[in-house]
């Protein structure tokens, strides 16, 4: 995609008619798979997730199991037709570091203590990318997570904000992210005001910074709303499902 | 790996002096440890520089080579970054292909250096879409003591500070060397500072021991005009929002500090 000539229109709205501070619609499954123990389905913009966890269960090879906690494993991949241009399906170094903060921002949602010596695997494909992908993954893999069962502290949940044309903005794009000027996606435990997870890369002077954390979080916090939501949809079916 | 009964003794002995605002060896909570730059070591690369941040040591050497820029920018040089956890750093490092960790450490470098355009990369093209330089940074640790992040891209800016491109002519697309070198295009000066959290609180520049309990991790790169071009977060804990506005501010200052120790001004 070529670089369009404004980001902004004249009315300060964006490329898809969003408000600055506008989430993209947003559209959550829970249980989607028949195979995994918990998985999830969201659509967020144009980005397509999809998440599954596998576990607690036995640890493979055995030398990585902990004796007095779980194991939480984590891939991020791209499917190699979900951008533009094919990507190779190997994971990238971009995937392996995802797939490391990723993990890492999920972490500390799970009583890992609960389930020594085991892993629990948690799965992230993304389907189709427009910009924000590690964030919905996240959000994704927190209901997968929920739906297996897996007990937590909060839910995970995250958002990105940004900078473009000198405006800080929501939710950014692909091509928002790829020419703007700045881009802090933010992964946090709304209950408990936990950033786990904090990535910039850009240029944003300290206040601009504080409150580009300020706008994510509202973002995340929106986006909680919609994954209790989702997840209160999947008990109720449960629920329906069994009384038949 | 340290074995987890250690590091739980460790811990605590670590948390209970935290809690004091003191640390095991004596700094205060946003002190670094003794900083040593040593610039232009390795004479076959076209730039270089150790860092010593305390026991860490980390080598950096810069070569330039001739290749094909990237087809959505075809009128600027190329960057690349990469890291080697060598295995006579540590213990814990394993030859092979670079891990998670290694990536990590290449692309958080790579980002500081990328984001705050620290290289002039639109003066390194040579032939647009067909032939520009481009600049290899390879991350080498030669002993693991800690905070490789920040050494790592200290090592990074002051390896750039001397990198030099030969000087050349173009004759029918052919690149003929000339004598004499000149400078690499440098812009901007972006200075990583790391915290460590334990027992909910933020340290600066953690060393091993203090990685090895710390609940979470955070670097924030600072560029010469004091904004904040990259951030990094990493580790199984997590930061309140308090916790990562402070950082920001205390990384400023520090950044300003130890941004002296490579640039002259």
């Amino acid at each position: 995609m070529s670089k369009p000539e404004k980001l902004l229109d004249k009315k300060g709205l964006r490329l898809d008619g969003r408000k600055l501070d506008e989430l993209r619609p947003i559209k959550m499954e829970v249980g989607v798979l028949s195979n995994a123990d918990g998985s999830a389905y969201l659509e967020q913009g144009k980005n397509k997730v999809l998440a599954a966890v596998y576990g607690p269960k036995e640890v493979h090879p055995k030398h990585l199991a902990l004796a007095d906690r779980a194991i939480l494993r984590c891939r991020y991949h791209m499917a190699p037709f979900s951008v533009e241009e094919r990507k190779s399906p190997a994971p990238s170094r971009r995937e392996i570091e995802l797939s490391k903060v990723i993990r890492e921002a999920l972490e500390p949602a799970v009583f890992l203590e609960y389930y020594p010596r085991t892993a629990i695997d948690v799965f992230i494909e993304i389907l189709q990318a427009d910009g924000g992908t590690r964030c919905a993954g996240i959000t994704t893999a927190a209901l997968a997570l929920a739906d297996a069962g897996v007990p937590m502290r909060d839910l995970v949940v995250a958002c990105a904000a940004g900078k473009i044309e000198g405006k800080l903005v929501l939710d950014l794009m692909d091509l928002e992210d790829k020419y703007g000027e700045a881009d802090v996606p933010l992964a946090m435990m709304p209950g408990i005001n936990a950033v786990t997870l904090l990535q910039m890369d850009g240029s944003l002077t300290l206040e601009e910074f504080q409150n580009a954390v300020k706008m994510a979080m509202e973002g995340c916090k929106q986006i909680y709303e919609e994954q209790k939501k989702a997840l209160r949809a999947r008990y109720i079916a449960i629920k329906e499902a069994i009384n038949e | 790996m340290i074995s987890s009964i250690v590091s739980k003794v460790k811990q605590k002995q670590i948390a209970q002096l935290v809690a004091n605002r003191k640390r095991i060896d004596g700094r205060g909570l946003t002190d670094y440890r003794e900083i040593k730059v040593e610039a232009g070591i390795i004479e076959r690369a076209e730039g270089s520089a150790r860092v010593l941040l305390g026991k860490t040591q980390v080598l950096v050497g810069v070569k330039i080579d001739i290749g094909e820029p990237f087809s959505d920018i075809p009128d600027q040089g190329v960057l690349t970054v990469n890291a080697e956890l060598v295995p006579l750093a540590s213990p814990t490092f394993e030859p092979g292909p670079p891990d998670e960790n290694s990536i990590e450490l290449a692309r958080v470098v790579d980002r500081g250096i990328r984001e705050s355009k620290a290289i002039g990369l639109e003066d390194l093209c040579i032939t647009p879409g067909k032939k520009v330089f481009v600049v290899f940074i390879d991350v080498y640790v030669l002993n693991h003591d800690g905070n490789l992040i920040d050494a790592s891209a200290l090592a990074a800016l002051a390896a750039l500070l001397n990198t030099k491109i030969y000087n050349y002519e173009l004759k029918d697309d052919e690149i003929i060397r000339k004598p004499g070198y000149k400078p690499l295009p440098i812009r901007n000066y972006p200075i990583a500072i790391t915290f460590g959290k334990i027992n909910n609180q933020l340290i600066v520049d953690p060393w091993l021991e203090e990685e090895q309990v710390m609940d979470a991790r955070l670097t924030m790169t600072i560029d010469k005009e004091g904004n904040i071009c990259s951030i990094q977060k990493g580790g199984s804990g997590y930061f309140t929002t308090q916790q990562i506005l402070e950082a920001a501010k205390i990384a400023k200052e520090r950044a300003t500090e130890l941004r002296k120790l490579v640039v002259e001004t």
